[in-house]
C-alpha cells in the first residue's frame, strides 16, 4: 500500500444517493460495516467495484461511491466474472441475496465458486422475498407461512454454507448483520482472500421476516445458539462457555465441559484443512438439530484463482507462439495468388 | 514419394472445357464425405475456380449407419466465373451407400454423372434405406450417365499393403475408412483437379503421428483417380478454367472462421481486448473454438454455464472496457433477452452473434434458416430497439464483425450480428487484406474531472452516444442498472417523463444510425418492373437469378439489405421505384412484414423453411411469375 494515498473514511465511500430501505432493516448495518471496513484495505474507490442482481440486498451498489453495477435477477456473478476477466486490477463484490443468489441465480453461484474467480460475494440470507413483499425463498423453513405458502411452505430449504463448501469454496464465512464488530472483521478476511470469498450473513427483514434469526441475535439467548470459529481454537460456546464440541465417530455432538470432557477432548477449529470435510460438518450444524450455528471463518484456503488462470495461458501462448500476427494468420493455410489480367 | 503419372495431371482421354460444375459428394454421417468435400474445395480454389460450398450433414454425430437420417453430403460449385451460390442442380453426384442415394438423386440433372458404390448396395444395405430393390438397376436411370464402382473392394486393394508401426496391414474397418478418398480421386479426375494438395494434407494431418493413414489414403485417392483414368467407364474428363477474381492474394474461408477473424481484427483495429462470453451451441460454436486459438491475440474466450451467464459476461467485459460479445443460435439467444435489454439500458457497447438455425425450439440445429430475424428485432420485453446487422455470404462476415463493432463503440448500443447456418458452414475464396490499411476503430474513455465539475454518465455527444467511463477511473465512479435512468446523472428515475423521453432517446439512437451507414445498393435498373429485396445468406440465390432473370431481358432489380434495423436511409426510396417488390426469405415471411408494416407497400413474399437454402431456379421461377402478372 502506498504511503501517498489519501487516508480515506467511511463517509468517502458514501453515494449521493438515498437509501431507499425499510427503517429497522438488516442491511443498513451491512452497508455501515462495509463502509468502514473498505478504507482499511487500502483500496481507491475507483477500483472497487460491487455488481449485484435483483432483491432489496441489491440495490447495494447505488449506495456506494464505487463503481457498481445492478444487474438482472440471479446473474451478478457471471457479471461479476466477464468484469474480472476482464480487468483483473479491480476488487470485485458481488451483493445478493438469498433468492437471487440460491434460487434464480443457484447456476451462476455453483460455477463462480468453483472457478474461484478472485471476487468476494455477501449473501444476505433473510429466508425470504422482501421485495415481491413476503414469498418464501430457498433458504426459508419447511413449514414456513407466507404470502405464496398459505398453508406452510413444503420445500426442504437449501443451506448456503453447504452448496458453498460443495462447490470447494476456498473461502468460506459466516456473520450476522448486527454483530457488527463481527461482521466488519469477516468482510476484510474475505477481502483479502485471494479467490472467491462466500460470506453469509444473517439478516433480519422487519417487515416481512422479523426474528428470523431472534435466537442468534437475541442476547439473552445467542451465546447458546452460535459458535464463533477461531482457527486453531477448541470449539467452545453458551453463556457460561461450558458447553463444546465432540466428534463422535464420524458425527458431532454437544458436550458440557468438565464431568470428565477436557478442553483437548473438543473439536479443534482448523479453517485451513485441505479437505472440506470440517467445513461442511460445521455448515451443517443446525439450531433445530441441537447444535450451535457456527459464524467466522469456515474454510479459508489457497487455490489458483481462474483469473489468474487465464492471463497465465494467455502469457504462455504468447510466449510460445509470439505475438499475433493478423497478416500471419489470414495466409496460414493455402493461399493463391490472382495475378492482373489483360482484357 | 515417387512421382507418378497422376501428378502431372496428364489424362490420355479426351479433356472438355467447362465453365464450372456442381458436385455432390454423398454418404454416411461417419463416411468422410465434409472432409473430402472441403479437399475439394480448396483443391478447386487453388486451381484459380471461384467456389461455393453448402455442406449439409444430420444432428446426430453418428445417426444409425446407412439410414436416410445418416446421410451427410458436400455441395461445391467451382467455376470460372464468379460464383455466388453452391449451385442448384448437380452436374456430379457420388453416392456412397442406397441411403444416400435415394435422398440425393432428385437433385442431379440429366445426363448428369452418377457414381455409386456398387458394394453397398446389397440387400442388408437397401433395407438399411428401406428400399426393396436396388436403384441401381431400375430403367429411370438411364438418363444419368451412371457409373458403377466398387469402391469399396477397390480401396481394401489399393491399401493392402500398407503396414502399420507394428508391421501389420491394416484391419478391414481401418481400410474401409479410405474410401471417401478413393471417391474423391475419382471426381477430381473427372475434373482435372490436382491431387498435391490433398495429399500434403494427409501427410499433414497424419504423416507424424500415423504415417499408414496417410500413407493408406493417399494410395485410395491416387487409385481413384487411376480408376477415372483407366477404366473403360468415362469418355472423357473435364477443365475448369480459373475465374477472373480481382488481382490479389486469396485464401478459402469458412463463415464462423471469417467472423472469428472479422471480430479479432476490429478488436486489433480499436486497441481493444476481445472478450467472447460463449455457451457451445450448433452452428456458433465453432466461432469460440476459433477465437479461444487467439490468446496471443489478447482474445479471451470464456466457455460460461449457460447462455445467460455468457452474455451477462459479456456485459460485464465490456463495463470493464472491453470489446466484448456473446455468440449463439436461436435457442441461446432467446435465453439471453433480459440480458440484451439490460446491455440496452446500459448503453454499453457490445456485439450479439445469432448464427440462425431451423427453429422453432430444438428445431433443426443443423440446417439452414432465417426466422430469427424478428426475435432479433423484438426479442426482449420492454421498447427495446437494437441495431441488427446480417452477413451475406462467408468472407461477408469478416466486414460484418468490423462494420458492427464500429457502429457499436461509436453509438455505445449493443449490436446483433446476424449469420446463418450456410454461411457459418459454406467456403468461399476470400481475397486476404492487408491489415495496416484497414480502417481503425478509434474509441475514446473520458478520463477524470476537476474538482468542482459533475460526470454525467448519461450526458450525450452528437450521436447520442453515452461517455464509456470505465472502472479505475478516478473521479468517475458511478452505477449502471437496469431500473429506468435520469437522463443525464443515471440515477434511478421513475419519473413519467423522464421515461418517455430516455425510450424516445434510445430509439433515436438507433435511428440516427441509418445517417451513416451506406445507402442501399440496387444492381439492374434503377427502376422497373420488378425489385427482388433480400437479406443475410440468400444474396448469393438472389443476385444470381436476378442476373439470369435480367439476361432473359426482364426489368428486376436486386437489393440487399446489410442493415435490418435501422433500414438504410435510401430504401424507401428505392422500394417505389419498381411496379412490384419480392422479399424472397427462409422464413415465413418476416422481412416482408418489417417492410410492408414501415413503409406501407404491398410486397410480395416467397418463403421457404426446408432446412435448405433456395435454389436460384426457385427465385428465377417466381420473378417470372411476377413479371408475368405485369403483363
Amino acid at each position: 500500500m502506498s504511503t501517498d494515498l489519501p487516508v480515506l473514511t467511511a463517509a468517502d465511500f458514501s453515494s449521493d444517493q438515498d437509501i431507499r430501505w425499510c427503517p429497522g432493516c438488516g442491511d443498513y448495518s451491512i452497508l455501515a460495516q462495509m463502509k468502514k471496513m473498505l478504507p482499511n484495505l487500502g483500496v481507491p474507490r475507483e477500483k472497487i467495484v460491487f455488481v449485484s442482481g435483483i432483491g432489496c440486498s441489491s440495490r447495494f451498489p447505488y449506495y456506494m461511491n464505487t463503481y457498481g453495477m445492478h444487474s438482472i435477477h440471479g446473474r451478478a456473478p457471471a457479471f461479476a466474472t466477464g468484469l474480472k476477466l476482464a480487468r483483473p486490477d479491480l476488487q470485485v463484490w458481488v451483493i445478493t441475496g438469498d433468492g437471487d443468489a440460491l434460487s434464480i441465480g443457484g447456476n451462476h453461484l455453483m460455477h463462480v465458486i468453483r472457478r474461484n474467480v478472485n471476487l468476494n460475494i455477501v449473501l444476505f440470507n433473510n429466508r425470504i422475498y422482501g421485495l415481491t413483499k413476503g414469498q418464501y425463498s430457498p433458504t426459508s423453513p419447511a413449514g414456513k407461512r407466507t404470502k405464496s405458502t398459505p398453508y406452510g411452505s413444503i420445500d426442504n430449504p437449501l443451506n448456503p454454507l453447504s452448496l458453498a463448501v460443495g462447490c470447494e469454496a476456498t473461502f468460506v464465512a459466516r456473520s450476522i448483520d448486527t454483530y457488527i464488530k463481527h461482521l466488519g472483521a469477516t468482510l476484510e478476511r474475505a477481502a483479502e482472500h485471494q479467490g472467491t470469498s462466500f460470506v453469509e450473513v444473517y439478516q433480519n427483514c422487519n417487515v416481512f421476516n422479523d426474528g428470523a434469526w431472534s435466537y442468534a441475535t437475541d442476547r439473552n439467548i445467542k451465546a447458546d445458539h452460535l459458535l464463533e470459529l477461531e482457527h486453531g481454537k477448541p470449539m467452545i460456546f453458551g453463556k457460561n462457555r461450558d458447553k463444546g464440541i465432540r466428534l463422535n465417530g464420524m458425527e458431532p455432538e454437544v458436550v458440557e465441559l468438565g464431568k470428565g470432557v477436557q478442553e483437548d477432548d473438543l473439536l479443534f477449529h482448523d479453517e485451513k484443512a485441505t479437505e472440506p470435510t470440517l467445513a461442511y460438518l460445521l455448515s451443517r450444524m443446525r439450531m433445530d438439530d441441537g447444535f450451535p450455528e457456527p459464524i467466522g471463518v469456515l474454510r479459508s484456503v489457497e487455490h489458483p484463482t481462474y483469473d489468474d488462470g487465464v492471463i497465465a495461458q494467455m502469457d504462455e501462448v504468447t510466449v510460445q507462439k509470439g505475438q499475433g500476427d493478423l497478416n500471419a494468420l489470414f495466409r496460414a493455410g493455402d493461399t493463391w495468388e490472382v495475378e492482373a489480367q489483360n482484357t | 514419394m515417387s512421382t507418378t503419372p497422376q501428378d502431372t495431371l496428364h489424362s490420355d482421354k479426351d479433356t472438355e472445357s467447362l465453365s464450372g460444375a456442381t458436385v455432390r459428394l454423398a454418404g454416411d454421417s461417419g463416411d468422410g464425405m465434409q472432409l473430402v468435400g472441403s479437399q475439394l474445395t480448396n483443391t478447386s480454389a487453388l486451381a484459380g475456380n471461384d467456389v461455393a460450398t453448402f455442406p449439409d450433414f444430420p444432428a446426430e454425430i453418428r445417426a444409425p449407419r446407412g439410414t436416410r437420417a445418416g446421410v451427410s453430403g458436400f455441395q461445391l460449385q467451382f467455376s470460372s466465373e464468379d460464383i455466388f451460390t453452391p449451385g442448384d442442380e448437380l452436374d456430379a453426384l457420388v453416392v456412397m451407400n442406397p441411403a444416400a442415394f435415394v435422398t440425393n438423386i432428385g437433385d442431379l440433372q440429366d445426363r448428369g454423372v452418377l457414381i455409386a458404390n456398387e458394394d453397398s448396395f446389397a440387400d442388408k444395405d437397401l433395407k438399411l434405406a428401406n428400399l426393396d430393390r436396388n436403384p441401381l438397376e431400375s430403367d429411370d436411370l438411364k438418363k444419368y450417365n451412371l457409373i458403377k464402382v466398387p469402391i469399396t473392394s477397390l480401396t481394401r486393394t489399393a491399401v493392402s499393403e500398407v503396414k502399420n508401426a507394428e508391421g501389420n496391414t491394416l484391419g478391414t474397418k481401418e481400410a474401409d475408412r479410405c474410401k471417401n478418398f478413393f471417391a474423391l480421386g475419382i471426381i477430381c479426375w473427372l475434373y482435372g483437379r490436382n491431387l498435391e494438395p490433398t495429399i500434403r494434407f494427409l501427410n499433414d494431418k497424419f504423416g507424424k503421428k500415423r504415417p499408414d493413414v496417410a500413407e493408406a489414403n493417399t494410395l485410395a485417392l491416387k487409385a481413384g483417380w487411376n480408376y477415372g483414368e483407366t477404366a473403360e467407364l468415362f469418355e472423357r474428363n473435364y477443365q475448369v478454367q480459373p475465374a477472373h477474381l480481382t488481382p490479389g492474394t486469396y485464401t478459402n474461408v469458412m463463415g464462423n472462421q471469417a467472423l472469428a477473424w472479422g471480430l479479432v481484427t476490429a478488436a486489433n483495429l480499436s486497441n481493444k481486448e476481445l472478450f467472447y462470453g460463449s455457451y457451445p451451441i450448433t452452428p456458433a460454436s465453432p466461432v469460440l473454438e476459433e477465437l479461444s486459438n487467439f490468446k496471443n491475440y489478447g482474445v479471451k474466450t470464456f466457455q460460461a454455464e449457460d447462455e445467460i451467464a455468457a452474455i451477462c459476461s459479456a456485459i460485464g467485459a465490456a463495463f470493464g472496457g472491453s470489446m466484448a460479445l456473446t455468440g449463439s443460435s436461436g435457442p441461446g439467444i432467446a435465453l439471453k433477452g433480459e440480458a440484451m435489454g439490460l446491455a440496452m439500458i446500459l448503453e454499453l457497447p457490445m456485439l450479439i452473434l445469432n448464427v440462425q438455425r431451423g427453429g422453432p425450439s430444438t428445431g433443426l440445429p443443423t440446417k439452414t434458416e432465417q426466422s430469427d430475424l424478428l426475435q432479433a428485432m423484438f426479442g426482449r420485453n420492454g421498447e427495446s430497439p437494437l441495431p441488427v446487422i446480417a452477413a451475406r455470404s462467408p468472407s461477408d462476415c469478416f466486414d460484418v464483425a468490423q462494420e458492427a463493432w464500429r457502429i457499436s463503440s461509436r453509438f455505445m448500443i449493443p449490436v446483433i450480428i446476424l449469420s446463418d447456418g450456410y454461411i457459418a458452414n459454406g467456403a468461399e475464396p476470400w481475397k486476404i487484406p492487408d491489415v495496416a490499411q484497414l480502417e481503425k476503430i478509434s474509441i475514446s474513455h473520458p478520463g477524470p474531472i476537476e474538482e468542482g465539475e459533475t460526470f454525467l454518465p448519461y450526458s450525450r455527444n452528437e450521436d447520442l452516444a453515452r461517455p464509456w467511463a470505465l472502472p479505475g477511473t478516478d473521479t468517475l465512479m458511478h452505477r449502471l442498472g437496469g431500473l429506468e435512468k435520469e437522463d443525464l446523472t443515471g440515477n434511478v428515475s421513475y419519473d413519467p417523463d423522464n421515461h418517455q423521453h430516455m425510450t424516445n432517446i434510445r430509439q433515436e439512437k438507433v435511428d440516427r444510425i441509418a445517417h451513416v451507414i451506406d445507402p442501399v445498393e440496387v444492381s439492374g435498373p434503377a427502376s422497373g418492373d420488378l425489385l427482388v429485396l433480400s437479406w443475410g445468406g440468400t444474396y448469393g440465390a438472389c443476385i444470381t437469378a436476378c442476373r439470369r432473370a435480367r439476361e432473359d431481358g426482364m426489368s428486376v432489380a436486386h437489393a440487399h439489405l446489410r442493415w435490418l434495423a435501422p433500414f438504410p436511409a435510401n430504401l424507401e426510396e428505392v422500394l417505389k421505384q419498381y411496379k412490384r417488390v419480392l422479399i424472397p426469405e427462409l422464413n415465413m415471411g418476416q422481412l416482408s412484414l418489417l417492410i410492408r408494416a414501415k413503409y406501407l407497400i404491398d410486397a410480395t413474399q416467397l418463403n421457404k423453411v426446408k432446412g435448405k437454402p433456395f435454389k436460384v431456379s426457385e427465385i428465377l421461377r417466381r420473378i417470372r411469375e411476377e413479371i408475368d402478372l405485369l403483363k
